[in-house]
């Protein structure tokens, strides 16, 4: 008896070893990281561990001073990420509401053409788009990143939305038309305030993705409207590798999502599997 | 009132459809520059019709990158699977270090793919790199790793591994967390071992949660970008020019647009076909997982 007890405990030690083994692999990277940006530039590579930390990284970094405008880079991502999301959700939601409520021609077409956006090489479509903005005046703007960002925003926002919205049961807003409210009145007093949260973590989930894309600023920014993901690869550039200010980079243009996700942690499996598994 | 009630949700999506038009006008945009010669050094382009898809399909280029993509994407999508699974049966034992390290399971995930792999080309690098450093007491401190052709590729799965790998967990997780008890418990009072519980009952009931990431994993693989291009850029020598990476050096790069595209055009197919095939295995997964379940 003692014998089978003290080796599921020995196993389960094991397991428990095992499973901190991958979260060190998981997780040494950004301890690295930091590490790294905290170095001082002449213990960059003469040292490992052991070393006098300084901000003057985050300073360099911040203060423009390697001719790299990477503040200007963090609000671009800010102003492209929110701008892409809140053009999203005013256009998505109704769909999704739509979609979720009605059968009727084109709206499973227009569900699936959605859906392919997310599976599309977005190569595809980046490289029309770069010789058509560089004719409209696009490149390098904005109006531009926002557009193209709906690739990314948009199927996220309505496929989820829509599962959220199929969950309700119709009889609750039949109930309210029942009371005298319009059907307008329905879908934003009782179907919007039930699935809030919903919006609250695809919103959030939806900007995450907004804000990590590369592809799209690499291409179609050059300078004005680029973002913090093309900036951060910017600073391996040069003759000499300035580890320190790379991590630094890196690391405050992680700090957003990273804040993000640990707060929509209960909303991420719908999210990330397009609404494919509800948890 | 009538029509227009009949009209409601047709109003509802105009935007959203507008709003499609306006991504499906690149697109279809793209495929029709795919029958022309058209680039930067000749702005007037001719109708070649097929000729730039002959060209495609005639290349080596072609097939190295074509070979490439598929090696990367069956890597990556096999080893995130695996461990991700193996994460998710960990920490569904619910010890309290599964439940303290389960809060953090996200991070990777969050990060930017270019960002991890600026990060590990950092930790990567032979001479000055913190992994190098590491391995030296074990006599490994002179690994090449992204000099290499292999080793290129390796670490390029490598770090798709690191950053995708929670995506499976969390998804397998969730699939675990919901699984119903009956059977379990049926299984218990028969005196069924652990193996046979798990081969039985546990792997079919998940497998559908488990396909799932696997299709959003390996059709995201197959058009990889943003690692391979902070990472290797496709080197050294052809070694990592994944589909993506081409179709970037011949757009782009050397600025021929309808050919880039024709590649672009190429993957597509190769996606679209990948997603038919494993969406409907996923329907007779599905079936399956219901069987086992209603016993």
């Amino acid at each position: 008896m003692s014998r089978t007890t003290s080796k599921k405990r020995l196993l389960g030690w094991l397991a428990d070893a095992a499973l901190i083994l991958y979260f060190v692999f998981a997780l040494f990277p950004i301890a690295w990281m930091v590490i790294l940006s905290l170095k001082p530039a002449n213990q960059l590579f003469s040292t490992y561990f052991s070393f006098s930390p300084t901000l003057d990284g985050y300073r360099t970094v911040l203060g423009d001073s390697e001719g790299i405008p990477f503040v200007r880079f963090f609000v671009n991502s800010l102003v492209v990420s929110l701008g892409a999301v809140a053009l999203s959700l005013l256009v998505g939601l109704p769909a999704a509401y739509a979609s979720a409520r009605w059968r009727f021609k084109g709206s499973e077409n227009l569900m699936f053409t959605l859906l392919s956006f997310r599976f599309a090489p977005e190569l595809t479509v980046i490289i029309p788009l770069f010789v058509l903005y560089q004719k409209l005046g696009l490149f390098d703007t904005y109006v531009g990143m926002v557009w193209v960002l709906q690739l990314v925003t948009l199927p996220l926002i309505v496929w989820i939305m829509r599962s959220y919205f199929a969950d309700l049961t119709p009889e609750l807003e039949q109930a309210a038309l029942l009371d005298g409210y319009t059907r307008k009145q329905a879908f934003f007093k009782v179907a919007i305030p039930l699935v809030k949260p919903g919006i609250a973590a695809v919103s959030l989930l939806a900007f995450i993705f907004a804000w990590n894309n590369f592809v799209f600023p690499l291409i179609l920014t050059s300078n004005e409207a680029q973002t913090v993901t093309v900036g951060a690869l910017s600073f391996l550039g040069g003759d000499r590798p300035k580890y320190n200010l790379t991590a630094a980079a890196a690391l405050v243009s992680v700090v957003p999502p990273l804040l993000l996700a640990l707060t929509i942690q209960r909303y991420l499996v719908r999210g990330l599997s397009f609404g494919a598994v509800k948890s | 009132m009538g029509w227009r009630l009949a009209l409601r949700p047709y109003v509802l999506i105009v935007p959203a459809l507008l709003l499609t038009c306006g991504i499906l006008y690149p697109f279809g945009l793209g495929l029709y520059y795919t029958l022309f010669d058209f680039s930067a050094s000749k702005p007037q382009p001719d109708m070649v019709r097929f000729e730039n898809y002959e060209t495609v399909f005639t290349q080596e280029a072609f097939w190295n990158s074509a070979w490439v993509t598929v090696l990367y994407a069956v890597g990556a999508a096999a080893v995130e699977t695996l461990l991700g699974v193996a994460v998710a049966l960990l920490l569904h034992r619910s010890t309290i270090v599964g439940r303290v390290l389960e809060k953090i399971l996200i991070l990777p995930l969050m990060i930017a793919p270019v960002i991890a792999a600026i990060i590990w080309k950092l930790m990567l690098q032979p001479s000055v790199g913190v992994i190098n450093y590491l391995l030296r007491p074990f006599g490994l401190g002179g690994v090449q790793w992204t000099d290499t052709p292999t080793g290129a590729l390796l670490s390029s799965i490598a770090v798709d591994v690191w950053v995708y790998t929670p995506f499976v967990a969390i998804l397998a997780l969730a699939g675990l967390r919901s699984l119903p008890t009956s059977p379990f418990e049926a299984a218990a009072v028969d005196g069924a071992g652990w193996w046979y519980t798990f081969r039985r009952l546990t792997l079919p009931m998940l497998w559908p949660y488990v396909l799932v990431a696997v299709i959003f994993r390996f059709m995201d693989s197959l058009k990889v970008f943003d690692i391979i291009y902070a990472l290797t850029e496709g080197g050294p020598g052809d070694s990592t020019v994944v589909l993506q990476i081409r179709a970037y050096l011949e757009a782009i790069r050397f600025q021929r647009y309808s050919f880039g595209i024709s590649y672009t055009i190429v993957l597509w197919a190769v996606v679209y076909l990948a997603a038919m095939v494993l969406v409907k295995h996923l329907g007779k997964i599905q079936r399956k997982a219901a069987e086992v379940a209603a016993k």
